[in-house]
Order: C-alpha cells, then structure tokens, then sequence
C-alpha cells in the first residue's frame, strides 16, 4: 500500500470517527434525562470526546502522509484545503473543549465537519502540481494560519447555533424561527448535493458534451449529473447522452448551475421526507438535545472564539496574504475577489467585536452574528473559489 | 464647567456615570440598575458632555460607535458589488470602448450597466475612498474620545468603592467567613491573588486586587496600528513614492530599465518548464494540457559608472547576476523586479528574397530586425530595397484606404518595399504582409517582387519594476495592529474588591472585561481558599429567577 492510499484510509477512519461521536454524544446527552443518570452522561461524553480526538488524529495522519507523498502542503486545490478546513474545525472544537468542557459543542460542530469533509470529497481528490506563483514557504503558513483562524471563528457560529436552537421558541411562529429553520434547510441541501453526487458517482453516471463558449470557441465539458440545463448549443458527445431539458445562454455556466439545481431538488426532498416522517421543523427535533445548556456559557463560548479567532484571522488572511503577495506580485493588495472578501470577512468581525462591545449585542444578537460571519466564510470557500474568477478561482 | 458632586462630597465631571471617588453610581439610570455599566467607570466621555458647537456636532458624529460600525457595514457591502463581475484592471481591453464592450459581450445589459455606473473600478472611485477616510477618522475620533478618559478612570482608582458601587457589581458576596479566624481572612485573601498573579492594593480593611489592565489599552494600540497603515496606503499616492513600471525584454537583449535611472538589464534567456505529470482530473475537465512548473528569466543587472551620461550604454558595471522568477524577484537599492509575463517565439527577424517575377532569378536576401528596421538595405551598387514604411501590428485599412497598426509590436508586420533594380532604377512599390502581397497602383506590373523566405523567432520576458517607500510604514503599521489586536484579545482586565467590615463580615465584589468564565473559576479558588462566603453572578442567577418565573 502506497503512501497515499494510507492517506486517504486515514481520511475514511477519521470520518467514521466523528460519525460515531456525534452519536455517542446524542447518547450522552439522550441520557441524561431526568432519572438520575448524569454520571453515565459524563461517562459518554468523555467517550465522545476521546473518539473525537482519535478521528482528529486519524485527520492529521492523513494531512502529514499526504504531504509527505505529494512533497508540497496538502492545501493546494478544493479537495485538500475544504478538507483541511475540517481538520482545523475538529481541532478547534477539541480545543474549546478542554477550555469549557462542554460535549453539547460537538452536537454541531462535528456534523458540520463531516458535512465539510464530505462534501470536499466530491471534487478531484488526486494530488495537483503547483503553477509557480504557488511554490512559496507562503503558501503553507498563509493558508494554515488564515484556516485555524476562521475554523476558530466557525465554533462562534457552532456555539451561536446551539444557542439560538434552545432560546428561539419552535412552537411560535416568527421571523427568528423562520430564519433558524432555513440555515438547517441549507445544510439539509449541502448534504443533498453530497448524496445527488454519490448516488451518480455510484451508478457511473457521465457524459460528455460539446459546446459553444462566449468567445464562440467550441469546447467540451463532463457532465456527472444528468442535464436539466445544457450549456451553450450543446451536442452530445456520449453516444446515447441525454438531451439537456433547458438550454442556457453562453455566459452562463449551465453545468455548475445544473449541480446547483441538483442539490436542491435532493435537499428539498431530503427536507420534506424528515418533515413529513418527523411531522416537526427540524429545530423541533433538535430543541431537546440543547435543553441542559447553559445559555450564558454558549454566549461566552461564541464571544471568546472570535476573540481568539479575529486576531489569528487577521495574521494569516491579511497580514501574510500581504506579505505573499508582496513578494510573488509586487503589491500587497490588489483587489481580487478573494483578497476582497477576505477584507469583508474581517470587517464583519470587526463589526461584531464593536457591536457587542459598545452596543452591548449579547446573547441571541451575537449568535445570529456569528451565523452570519460563518456563512461569510462558505462564501469565501464556495462561491468566491468556484464562481467568481480571480487569482483564486479553481473553477 | 459644571460638576456632579457625589454623596461623598467628591466633585465629578458632568457626563460621570460612576464617582470617580468612591464609586456610588451618579445617575438614575446607573441607581436603578442592578449590575452598573463599567466601560469608563469615573470618567466623563466628551462626545457625551459636549453638543454644542459645530466641532461638537462633528466629532460627536465620528466618536459614535453606531456611525463606526455603520460605516464597516457599509464598506463591506461596497466591497463585496466591486466583486460581482471583474473589475477593469483585470480585464484585457485597452480602450474605454474596448472595455465597454467586454462587460456588454460577456454580461449583458447588467455588464453594462455594472459598467457605466462605475461599479467596474469602484475601489479607485473617489466616494469609496471617501468612506475609507471616514472609517478613519472615525477610529481616530472614537479613540481619542474613549481612549483618554479610560486611562483616566483606569489610573486614579480608589481601593475603597462604596456599597452601592460593590453591589452593583455582577459578581457579589456578602457574608461571615464559613470556617477559621476572621482577622486572619485578609491576610489570606492577599496571599493567594498574589499566587494567581494579581497586584493587591490596601486601604484600612479594603483591598483592591487587579490584573491584565494593560489588555484595556488593546484596542487604542491596534487602532493606532491602523492608522499607521492607512497613512501609509495615503503616501502612497503621493508623487515619487512608489515606482511601478513594466518592460518587455528579449532573450539577449540589454536595455534601461524603466523607473530605475542608471540602471541597465541584460537579459540572457527566458525559462519555461512545465509539469511533467498525468493531466489531473481538472486537468481534463477544464482542457488544460500542461500546467507550468517555472517561469523564469536569467539576467544581468549593470549600474552606469558615476560619470556617464544618461542613456550610456559603455562601461556597465555588473551589479548582480540572478535568476528571477515568480515568487524570487531580483532586489536592489529599494527596487524590485518580478517575473510577469512571457512571450514564446516572438517575431523577432523576416527575410525576404528580391525575386524577379518571371525568371526567379534572385538578386539577393534581406533580413529585417522587426524592433529596429533599417530604412534601406542595399545588396549591390544598383539594387537596394527601401523600406517606406512599416507597420508592425498590421490591422488592416483604416477609412482612408491607408493601413495602420494597432500597437508598435511586431505581431503581424507589413511593410511597404520600394525595390530599386537594375531594370527599374526608379523603383517599384510593394506592399508585403503576411500570406498576402499587394502591389502599388499598377502594381501587377512589377518586375520584382519581395518573396518571404524565413522568419526568425525570440522569446521575450516581461518583467515589472516596483520600489515603494510607504512598505516600512506599512509593516510598522501592521505590527503595531496585530500586537495591540493580541493584547486586546488574549488578556483580560480582572478587577476584586473586598473589603472587611467593622463585624469581621466579608464583601467581594469582582468584574472583567470579559471571560468571566475565567474569572469565576479564580473567585472560586479564593472562596475555598480563603473560607469566603459563596458569591453570586447577578446576571446568571437573574435569568434563572425568570426561566422559574415563566
């Protein structure tokens, strides 16, 4: 077994790992309902947390032989840096762990990395050769740092979610159960778009189309999900391929639209079945696992993890982003959309450290802030890489 | 000016919420509160004491957190439109036309409208500078505002708070000591925050134990990080304080390098490897063959001696021999050259061939250096071929039938011959380009014609120059930030009072910043330490009281 086949079994163990987790802390916290058993509680939240800390282990295997393998830090394509991004989240929710010892944490933190982790492997998972301009030592401290730093700043989010799920009242109808509702509906289509990909992945589902550009180039493009939208005067290419239902103009791009619409359709299902077996919202549902929290903690968990994240952030997204760009351009800041956004990911975090501040947002502000900030930092990592073009587009 | 007096008899600037002196809240608000506000504790903000002049009125506007914050919000979503579709110095076009275009052809009727609302250079727009500026004064005006009575309140606290000032606090306990000897409590108290590191004041039988107050100077230190930096990024549009120009080179060519006076680059060859790899999933997807491994360009940097002329190009000193390429860029004397850009198998020599029409009979080849065309070539006393003109980057005829070129690059060079033979001792005209030969008026006539026999390629680097004098400001500026950003946030100012009544009861009030996690769990190994009676969080034990309410 080569090093790299090491590496991706280390990768799967470290799945399974926190798959297991997450149930074990369901359990501890299922038991420790009212009939006296807080002691067993403890004693499977401990267990959670070990098993945690195995899969995290199993992680950082995977991350060490892979860059042993490939000889450059695994960061460099969506694959390696998403997964990465799941890494430091484990890591950083295993942190505030040992800080506050709270398991109810992990309730969300480590879904919302097997989410992460699972949806990062659905983009091509073998090891990229580096173009020149990202051969620099640059290139593993920027984007480690700026990654623990805004994996630190998601436990705000993950502390802010279990927060908002025990304060807002599921029973009433309103704009906070509404919106609650929706950030789950989103991570319900996440895993939509994980499964629509395994499912035709699994019956080997592809096709090959031609088409038409907006410079009027002619140009050929995999489709791994059926078509509803086709690209530009596309012709199958694939004996037998289906015809696309919509047809789309040049100068938009038909086959990430389609895995757009794909991901919704399965979400959407995914969503109605849990709704209509449940007959619950899904806040519903979660409202009595973070029943025993303690909401001033969580409030302090998610304050403190921007504390500890702003500073690390602003290091390794600004500060070495500069210093890289500086000597691989000449000019430290040059307005590309990634450098933009990463601007506006610290200035909403500036925003939420001065509200809270001087404003006195607290509690379930600051939490709905946090949710924000995190679906900043999905942006950065999912559209700004694979819609908007730019230096760091790997679209 | 007017003063608070406070029960206590101190006398307090107007605008105090707490008595710098003793600490008895001074307004109705702070005495109906159950946990008092304790941001500038004892000092008065001016932006909250002074509305009258205009200057009031301004720096009230620009001291105030809300116009602080709106203005990062606002700043953030302009940012984020100048993202929506390229910006302009991202695309390719030259011309205001040629840009127009690109944003009509490749976005539509929102392309243009994205266009000619501006939105396509909105970073270099002067209102979004204009908010920048204001972010700044803001942080300057805010600073000042907050930062100066802070030290104040921070540097002349009393160790004796009043009642109403410790109960007001979040964390509160009254009491008897649980076990021991109460005369030996205080003694104990001191004993063990000086093990947890706090500095212990007395006055009579009170203490005050504090530590971390230097982490509330945090946020003045990182503004003032900021300011620098921002300062920095003004200078730097200020005349003759960044160079930043750019230069083609040919493989073998020696030439001035533009912005750095006196100095001269050779360069000797251009380098282009590539990955050697199995093409990548993505690869495929995207229609990429080979992905580059290096780009690279040896060079030659000279240095004219002291006493040459400008332009001179005798007596080059050699300054450095080096490799640049992408991520190495060759530095010297504050400058910088990168690697940019490339262009593989440039036009670099045409030969052409005086042939006569019908016997083919050569009478001689000339070759033409495309950068630096002679105006004649002669091949022997009675034949020469004149270059009458020359259009490197030929586009075709422009409305007065005249050919032009688009720019003074030799992409798709033509030429217009006068061809003097011993037949035609007048010459004939001919115009040559490639793959195609028109001849003048009457041209059909002509004897001779020019034949093209080869051409000679050369690659060519191209290369930007750039010196900055603002980047030591910029560095002190993002030090300065960062540092301040780390105290702010990875310290915490801890407050204790205890003082001991005249009945050996005990009193311990405490407040942070923040992390009152972290001071809870010290308070409780002082209350086991020390036999204290239990505290309460106020704020805590408040909502518990509601939940049982509802």
């Amino acid at each position: 077994m080569s090093l790299i086949d090491i590496s991706g079994n280390l990768l799967f163990v470290a799945f399974v790992a926190y798959l297991v987790a997450t149930l074990l802390i369901g359990g501890s916290i299922k038991s420790a309902k009212p009939d006296g058993a807080a002691g067993r509680a403890t004693k499977w939240g401990q267990l959670a947390i070990i098993v945690t800390i195995i899969g995290f282990l199993a992680h950082l295997g995977y991350f060490i032989t892979r860059w042993i393998y490939s000889g450059q830090v695994p960061v460099s394509n969506m694959f390696e840096f998403t997964t990465a991004f799941g890494m430091f989240l484990i890591g950083a929710f295993i942190y505030m762990y040992f800080m506050y010892r709270v398991t109810a944490l992990g309730l969300v933190a480590l879904p919302i990395a097997l989410i992460i982790i699972g949806w990062a492997a659905m983009f091509p998972r073998e090891v990229t050769p580096l173009v020149p301009s990202l051969q620099s030592h640059w290139l593993t401290i920027h984007v480690i740092t700026a990654a623990i730093g805004q994996s630190i700043l998601a436990i705000s989010a993950v502390a802010g979610l279990i927060y908002l799920l025990k304060v807002i009242d599921a029973k009433k109808k309103g704009k906070e159960r509404f919106w609650l509702e929706a950030v789950l509906y989103f991570l319900v289509i996440i895993v939509g778009n994980i499964a629509a990909s395994v499912a035709f992945n699994a019956v080997g589902y592809e096709d090959r189309y031609s088409y038409i550009n907006k410079d009027e180039i002619e140009l050929q493009i995999i489709y791994n999900h059926p078509p509803i939208f086709g690209m530009n005067e596309s012709t199958a290419i694939t004996e037998g391929a289906m015809e696309p239902l919509i047809e789309m103009p040049a100068f938009i791009h038909a086959q990430k639209l389609n895995i757009v619409v794909w991901s919704l359709l399965v979400g959407t299902i995914l969503y109605v079945l849990i709704r209509l077996i449940a007959r619950k919202r899904i806040i519903e549902l979660l409202n009595p696992l973070v029943q025993k929290v303690n909401l001033q903690l969580f409030d302090e968990i998610g304050y403190r993890s921007v504390l500890i994240g702003f500073p690390i952030f602003s290091l390794g997204a600004l500060v070495f982003a500069m210093i890289w760009a500086q000597e691989a351009w000449g000019r430290f800041w040059g307005w590309d959309p990634k450098e933009v956004w990463a601007l506006i990911t610290w200035l909403f975090y500036a925003a939420y450290l001065h509200l809270r501040l001087s404003k006195g947002w607290e509690g379930k502000k600051s939490a709905w802030l946090a949710l924000i900030g995190f679906g900043i930092i999905i942006f950065n990592l999912v559209v700004v890489n694979l819609v908007i073009a730019g230096l760091h587009s790997y679209a | 000016m007017e003063k608070i007096v406070c029960a206590c008899g101190h006398e307090n600037p107007l605008g105090t919420k707490i008595c710098s002196n003793c600490g008895r809240p001074l307004t109705e608000e702070g005495k109906s509160q159950k946990v008092l506000d304790m941001k500038y504790d004892g000092s008065a903000i001016r932006s909250k004491t002074h509305n009258k002049s205009f200057v009031d009125k301004v720096w009230n506007f620009f001291s105030s957190v809300k116009v602080g914050v709106a203005l990062i919000i606002i700043l953030l979503v302009v940012a984020s439109i100048g993202t929506i579709f390229p910006q302009e110095f991202f695309v390719a076009a030259g011309t205001e036309a040629g840009k127009a275009l690109y944003y009509e052809t490749n976005y539509g009727s929102l392309g243009t409208l994205y266009y000619n609302l501006g939105l396509s250079d909105l970073y270099s727009t002067w209102w979004f500078q204009v908010l920048v500026g204001m972010l700044g004064v803001s942080i300057i005006v805010a600073s000042i505002d907050r930062g100066i009575p802070l030290h104040k309140s921070l540097t002349k606290q009393r160790v004796k708070r009043h009642e109403s000032f410790m109960r007001r606090q979040r964390i509160i306990a009254e009491g008897a000591v649980t076990e021991g000897d109460p005369s030996k409590t205080l003694y104990s108290v001191e004993e063990k925050l000086k093990k947890m590191n706090y500095k212990v004041r007395h006055d009579g039988s009170a203490l005050l134990a504090e530590k971390g107050r230097f982490s509330r100077y945090g946020p003045y230190i990182n503004h003032v990080g900021l300011i620098i930096f921002l300062l920095g990024v003004m200078l730097h549009q200020l005349p003759g304080m960044h160079v930043d120009e750019s230069m083609w080179i040919r493989d073998g060519e020696t030439r001035a390098i533009p912005g750095m006076d006196g100095y001269f680059l050779e360069s000797k060859k251009f380098i282009l490897e590539t990955h050697d790899n199995d093409p990548t999933t993505a690869q495929i997807q995207q229609g990429v063959a080979v992905i580059a491994k290096n780009y690279q360009t040896d060079v030659v940097l000279y240095k004219q001696s002291d006493d040459a002329l400008p332009g001179e190009t005798n007596n080059l000193e050699v300054v450095k021999e080096y490799s640049i390429r992408v991520n190495h860029p060759l530095e010297h004397d504050g400058y910088s050259l990168y690697q940019m850009d490339y262009r593989l198998n440039e036009l670099k020599e045409m030969t052409f061939s005086l042939t006569n029409k019908e016997t083919g009979t050569v009478l001689g080849n000339i070759t033409i250096d495309l950068r630096n065309p002679k105006s004649e070539y002669v091949i022997d006393e009675n034949t020469k071929v004149e270059l009458m003109e020359y259009y490197p980057d030929y586009t075709g005829f422009n409305d007065e039938g005249k050919p032009q070129t688009a720019t003074p690059n030799p992409n798709n060079p033509a030429f217009i011959f006068n061809m003097i033979t011993p037949e035609k001792p007048k010459g004939e005209i001919s115009f040559v380009a490639i793959q195609q030969t028109v001849e003048g008026s009457g041209a059909s006539e002509n004897t001779y014609k020019m034949a093209f026999t080869g051409v000679d390629t050369i690659n060519m680097s191209g290369l930007t120059i750039r010196m900055d004098k603002t980047i030591p400001l910029l560095i002190v500026g993002g030090f300065i930030f960062l540092l301040g950003l780390a105290i702010g946030s990875y310290w915490n100012h801890r407050r204790v009072w205890i003082e001991q009544l005249a009945d050996g009861q005990i009193r311990l009030a405490a407040h942070t910043n923040k992390n009152w996690f972290g001071i809870k769990k010290e308070i409780d190994a002082l209350t086991e330490y020390a036999h204290l009676p239990q505290y309460v969080d106020q704020l805590v034990d408040e909502k518990e009281k509601e939940k049982k309410d509802e």
